[in-house]
């Protein structure tokens, strides 16, 4: 068992109310910071940490931080992006709604080292009933005058609101997330300005994981060079993985950042396996965005090293042979599942979530899911493959935010590892639609 | 003040300018086009992407060159700073992907529709277009709307340049109208039914760069290439009063506001002048508006008058004396 920063009084009953969290240490972060650390040795901390940002870019959360514009007399904000909704992401939401003081500790620590008075947390608007537990928890906050005018004596004042989003996958990008928060349309900012100079309500705003708050509370507690020296490298600490797919055991697990890739899907401890016996054909390590890649690079990389369970080592090779960490969404495909039809299935989702204002990402995303429906349904053309490709190129880094890149890198990756399925597709027809059928051409390969 | 290169060209501008504002200084081919951008609204730009141009140094104290291509009508000038827009092959070819992306779901009814003529997409498909169709799928369609009794939406062929949405919001009291819905399925609308009523609601068209928001006091009444424009100008209570009229004959078909070579409006009109005063006497003419000799407008009638030219020149002698003698 890895050390567990943020789960290891996840399991405790009641610790979603404020007694029995207080009881496991919560809110001694506050009590250390408020009291005994300025603002500017809680950002150091956190710098030392190396933490990175959780969300999916795995920017370093002390660096975001240092950017924070501080002009006098102008507010700063603190928001939290707890508007998870990456197909495969599931941590933030089952998080909060285990253990929402976790998040409010982290945002009090946090707002006091970037000087905010006013924080928000934008929540999903599908999980209503995770907004109602946090409002529960920060009622209670308040009222323990853990929040509010004077927190703890210290004359740190922080108000902490939760909005709720409508529902869109945009508005987790955040900059689409601060139009939101200020009540308009969520369509993607023009950068630059970043938040951190002109964010919501034109103040400085840093935008942060649900994850990556709730880590900061550790790193006060016992020091940012304690958390470095969890992981490898530039990977420190642990990380929340939502496992899904053909799975054992599916679920969130907390790992030290390191686990090999080989023991994540295979250990009892964790995923448990590939379900009903059968193998493993491809992985999608962070999210619907991020590339698929097949059984072979997922486990070692392409220099015949084992693959590891760190931003480095998922991303080794680029694009050609690696992935990317993303937002730890771990999603495993079995010999069962059909390729054409996943990724389909990921560009109809982008198709339907772009919020329309650019034309690349508006025009492309629909083309890519109507020829990717055709292929799927028996009536594609030899062509359309590198159509496909091409489409993904012209969308991708020409658009205003990054769900134009979203969009395309899964598709790309889904032709480039797996062009032989498309193509098996495209020349089978009758064979391809029919009920249950699935490529195997590459599985058999692989076990030759 | 900064120095920058475009394309090999010099040019000094002040700081805060925008490399599409540096590059319609030094005028010319080498002005990347601009869809979304308009000049007098604030705020408008970086949605269409074409004119997405590439940056090979920032600056002269940080010489890096940006990662990925800037839209050059948001992105400020930094002195040093070196842009190659016509001489960068990348450039060139992501403009045409967007062109062939804003054409996908385009229904290219040119041959019926009002802004032919002086439509920015259609120069824009005309210079960076390819004549291939890639797009075999059904093309998304919207039914038409009334905003009014001036105002057509025809939202099939909107590009979602926002400039609508910017006029309204920018020199009008109350904008009714906005982008309802998502992604391709996005569309100008007045949630629920609405009308768009008021003094300078007519600008709408005015900076529509396609065939989206038409006048429907002018709608099918001619060609643009068959009518004459003429600066002119009426004492108007609401508005500046300077509008450029568009006449076949004695006949004032259209009135619009006067704009520049990139299709920019110098003033806003009012409604009063746009739709209600269709006759000469109406109006104190300047002059022939000066129309770029590449626009199709032009093409009618600044040609000199063909004169004196034989009618059946150089036949054949044996066809000549066929021929009824005078």
């Amino acid at each position: 068992m890895g050390l567990k920063i943020l789960t290891e009084h996840i399991n405790v009953p009641g610790i979603e109310t404020l007694e029995v969290y207080r009881k496991h240490g919560g809110y001694k972060s506050v009590e250390k910071a408020l009291k005994t650390m300025s603002p500017e040795e809680v950002v150091e901390e956190v710098k030392t940490s190396g933490l990175r940002g959780r969300g999916g870019a795995g920017f370093p959360a002390g660096m975001k931080w240092s950017f924070l514009a501080k002009p006098e007399g102008v507010p700063r904000y603190l928001v939290c992006n707890a508007d998870e909704s990456e197909p495969g992401t599931f941590k933030d939401r089952w998080y909060m709604e285990k253990n929402p003081h976790g998040l409010i500790e982290g945002m009090i620590t946090s707002s006091y080292a970037l000087g905010a008075n006013t924080s928000y947390i934008y929540i999903r608007g599908e999980l209503m009933f995770i907004l109602r537990i946090l409002e529960k928890a920060i009622a209670e906050a308040y009222a323990a005058g853990l929040l509010g005018k004077n927190i703890m004596g210290s004359g740190y004042d922080l108000d902490l609101h939760v909005a709720p989003g409508g529902g869109a996958y945009i508005c987790g990008e955040e900059t689409a997330l601060l139009e939101s928060l200020e009540g308009k349309r969520g369509n993607p900012r023009n950068k630059p300005p970043f938040p951190a100079v002109k964010g919501l309500f034109q103040s400085p705003t840093v935008v942060n994981n649900v994850e990556t708050i709730s880590s900061v509370p550790w790193i006060v507690n016992n020091g940012g060079a304690e958390y470095a020296k969890v992981g490898i490298g530039r990977s420190t600490g642990t990380k929340l993985i939502s496992a899904s797919g053909n799975i054992n055991n599916p679920g969130v697990y907390e790992i030290e950042l390191g686990v090999p890739v080989e023991e994540f899907i295979y250990s009892d401890e964790y995923c448990g396996g590939i379900w009903k016996g059968r193998q493993l054909k491809a992985v999608v390590p962070g999210g619907s965005s991020v590339p698929i890649l097949p059984a072979n690079l997922i486990l070692k990389t392409a220099a015949g090293e084992d693959r590891l369970m760190t931003y480095e080592s998922l991303s080794d090779g680029g694009f050609v042979t690696g992935s990317m960490m993303g937002s730890g969404a771990f999603i495993v495909f079995d010999e069962a599942q059909c390729i054409v039809r996943n990724t389909w299935n990921y560009s109809r989702f982008y198709h339907h979530e772009s919020c329309g204002q650019c034309s690349p990402c508006r025009e492309g995303t629909g083309w890519m899911e109507k020829v990717l429906h055709r292929i799927e349904h028996g009536h594609g053309h030899q062509q359309d493959i590198d159509l496909l490709v091409s489409v993904a190129k012209q969308i991708e880094g020409n658009t205003i935010c990054p769900l134009g890149d979203a969009a395309a890198w899964p598709v790309a990756a889904a032709i480039r590892h797996f062009r032989d399925e498309f193509e098996w597709h495209i020349k089978h027809p009758k064979e391809a639609t029919a009920p249950g059928a699935v490529y195997r051409g590459q599985l058999d390969a692989v076990t030759a | 003040m900064a120095k920058v290169t475009i394309d090999g060209i010099e040019i000094e501008v002040e700081d805060g300018t925008t490399i599409l504002q540096a590059a319609r200084k030094i005028g010319g081919k080498i002005v990347p086009p601009a869809m979304c951008y308009y000049g007098p609204l604030k705020g408008s730009g970086g949605k269409c992407r074409v004119c997405l141009v590439k940056v090979t140094q920032g600056s002269a104290k940080d010489t890096r060159p940006m990662p990925k291509l800037v839209a050059s009508c948001i992105t400020h000038v930094q002195d040093g700073m070196v842009v190659e827009n016509t001489t960068n092959e990348e450039v060139l070819n992501a403009r045409k992907s967007i062109v062939e992306m804003l054409l996908i779901n385009h229904p290219l009814d040119c041959p019926i529709c009002d802004q032919a003529g002086e439509c920015s997409l259609q120069d824009l498909s005309y210079e960076h277009g390819v004549s291939a169709q890639r797009f075999e799928e059904e093309r998304r369609t919207f039914n038409k709307v009334d905003l009014g009794p001036y105002i057509q939406l025809h939202m099939t062929r909107c590009i979602l340049c926002y400039r609508c949405v910017y006029t309204a919001d920018q020199i009008t009291e109350k904008r009714v109208h906005g982008v309802l819905g998502r992604g391709d399925a996005a569309e100008i609308g007045t949630y629920i039914e609405n009308v768009v009523d008021n003094d300078f609601s007519g600008n709408v068209i005015d900076v529509c760069p396609v065939g989206a928001l038409t006048d429907k006091t002018w709608r099918f009444k001619n060609r643009v290439w068959f009518t004459k424009p003429l600066d002119a100008h009426r004492d108007c209570p609401t508005c500046s009063g300077k509008v450029t009229l568009w006449t076949r004959g004695e006949e004032v078909l259209r009135v619009t506001a006067r704009k520049d070579q990139y299709n920019e409006v110098e003033e806003f009109i009012c409604n009063t002048c746009r739709f209600d005063k269709k006759e000469t006497s109406d109006w104190t003419i300047e002059g022939p508006r000066h129309i770029d000799s590449s626009s199709v407008i032009s093409a009618n009638h600044y040609e000199l008058p063909v004169l004196n030219v034989p009618i059946v020149p150089n036949l054949p002698v044996s066809t000549k004396k066929n021929l009824p003698q005078e």
